[in-house]
């Protein structure tokens, strides 16, 4: 074990150009020891394979990471135990079986024209406004956000409020662990409340057939029922609406790829996948694993106990599977990216995130074909801060 | 093989995303080439786990029926 573990994350969360580290120990020392700012010290993994091992493999457990609050993390606060990402099969099996039905590629699908007709809308909103306009106030955000409650059935008028509470849920530094702790309460509640609602009067909508899952089969607990609930207010907005953001940004920066994209809209779908993998979307990847038994990985022994960090944005910028790897390339032919993980905590959201991002792009694209970034260099454009995701918490373009 | 086992396949629609390899490898593998999954029984005897796979793929790419053809999972 080297005595120098280097300080993780490498950067300081804001930048889309993933940190140089990782390609030198790819190169050098592909399952590496660094130090995470609470809690001690972790493995970090960067090749491909391994992460997808990692990933997959079921001696490397989510739960152990939350069993043990005080141990490796990226918050100040200890963890505590919440939802599908904290859960090991056969658990995890029994919650994913029950509430995957309401994102499968069938309903995805024919949830299309609804958000095609949300983004039209924002769209408009923004044509009629004229430039310049922030990007992610008036299109970025609303989109996923909108969806996202209609799906569950939350009332349009508390977007706001969640808003807040899910931008406090995800922040590391930007607020005391108090606050973020609040916040955790304050949508639970709010979220135990609608159940409460929809219990006594069911609708059309995800959260009713949850609660029928737990009432009529009693195969979810309430506090299940809550968590889960929460868990997809919270990622379902942050990060399709973070990645719409990014993905005009790394448009406007790589030109020719985006009048690629112009002349030829047919190709948004694999655009869409190739930013996917390009854009490293969280300032480290994912919650750290833990080791349940000795595992060799590339050669090093991973002790029973320790912890590991999958790095997903170093496997998507891995050159022995990607070619040009550092390069934007949406007429990339096979791309394996593991942007939305991979195993058994794949994204849940990830066909509605695709639909999301190719209907968002395909909308920008179409309506307002002169769409660029208002501003002309890096200076002074605003970042998220604070919180484990890359991106924009403001974004002027003009068109 | 007994006569009741049941028959599972993956079809096209399979876009690896490794679910149930994590979730089930007694039953399922990575075909890293063709870069999707496979299961390592046609015809595996009656187990629920292989339902709430089934259930759980994101692309309902996986379709289990029992030995009589009736589809079993994933179900509406
Ligand atoms: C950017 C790096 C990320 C870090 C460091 C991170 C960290 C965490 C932590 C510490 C938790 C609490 C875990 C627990 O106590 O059980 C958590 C929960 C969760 N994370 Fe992440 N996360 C990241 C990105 C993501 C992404 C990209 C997604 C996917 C959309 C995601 C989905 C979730 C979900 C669904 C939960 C459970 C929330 C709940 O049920 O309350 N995370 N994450
Ligand atoms: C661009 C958009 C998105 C990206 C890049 C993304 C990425 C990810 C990743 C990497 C994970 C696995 C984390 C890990 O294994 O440590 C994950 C899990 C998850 N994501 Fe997403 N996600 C996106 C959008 C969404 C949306 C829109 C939703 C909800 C509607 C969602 C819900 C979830 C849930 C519930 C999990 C936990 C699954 C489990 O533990 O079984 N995600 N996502
Ligand atoms: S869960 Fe479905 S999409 Fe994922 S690897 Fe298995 S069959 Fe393929």
């Amino acid at each position: 074990m080297t005595d120098n573990a280097p300080g993780y994350p490498f950067g300081d969360g804001t930048g889309l150009a993933l940190e140089p580290e990782y390609g030198r120990l790819r190169a050098e020392e592909p399952v590496s020891r660094v130090q995470l700012p609470f809690g001690g010290r972790a493995w970090l993994v960067t090749h491909h394979a391994d992460v997808r091992k990692v990933l997959t493999d079921p001696r490397f457990s989510s739960r152990a990471t939350t069993a043990n609050p005080d141990g490796p993390r990226f918050t100040p606060q200890p963890l505590f135990p919440a939802g599908v990402m904290s859960m090991d099969p056969p658990e995890h099996t029994r919650i994913r079986s029950l509430v995957s039905r309401a994102f499968t590629g069938g309903r995805v699908e024919a949830l299309r024209p609804r958000i095609a007709e949300i983004a039209g809308g924002l769209a408009d909103a923004m044509l009629e406004k004229g430039p310049p306009a922030d990007l992610v106030s008036m299109f970025a955000l609303p989109l996923p956000v909108t969806v996202i409650c209609e799906l569950l059935g939350v009332p349009y008028a508390d977007r706001d409020r969640f808003r807040e509470l899910s931008d406090a849920l995800l922040s590391t530094t930007a607020l005391p662990p108090e606050e973020i702790f609040a916040a955790v309460m304050a949508l639970n509640e709010y979220l135990a409340g609608l159940i409460e609602e929809r219990r006594a009067e069911p609708r059309d909508d995800m959260l009713s057939d949850l609660v029928r899952a737990r009432d009529e089969d009693d195969r979810l607990s309430e506090q299940e029922l809550v968590e889960f609930g929460v868990g997809l207010l919270v990622t379902g907005h942050e990060t399709a609406a973070t990645q719409i953001g990014n993905f005009i940004y790394m448009l406007a920066r790589n030109p020719e790829q985006l009048a690629a994209l112009r002349a030829d809209p047919a190709l948004v779908p694999q655009a869409v996948e190739e930013l996917l993998r390009h854009t490293p979307l969280g300032a480290v990847s994912g919650i750290p694993r833990v080791a349940v038994e000795d595992v060799e990985l590339s050669g090093v022994t991973i002790r029973a106990g320790d912890s590991v960090i999958p790095s997903i944005n170093s496997a998507n910028h891995d050159e022995s599977v990607f070619e040009d790897a550092h390069r934007l390339d949406i007429h990339r032919p096979s791309n394996p990216h593991i942007a939305f993980g991979h195993g058994v905590h794949f994204c849940l959201g990830a066909q509605l995130a695709r639909a999301e991002l190719q209907i968002a792009l395909e909308t920008l694209l179409i309506r307002l074909p002169g769409l660029k970034l208002a501003t002309d260099g890096d200076a002074d454009l605003a970042w998220k801060k604070g919180l484990l995701i890359r991106g924009f918490s403001e974004l002027p373009v003009t068109w | 093989m007994s006569e009741a086992n049941w028959k599972v396949e993956v079809t096209g629609a399979c876009i690896a995303s490794g679910m149930c390899v994590g979730t089930a490898p007694a039953y399922f593998e990575l075909d890293g080439d063709r870069n999707r999954s496979v299961p390592r029984s046609a015809r595996p005897a009656p187990d629920p786990l292989l339902l709430s796979v089934a259930d759980s793929c994101p692309l309902e790419a996986i379709r289990v029926h029992d030995a009589g053809g009736t589809l079993l999972a994933p179900l509406d």
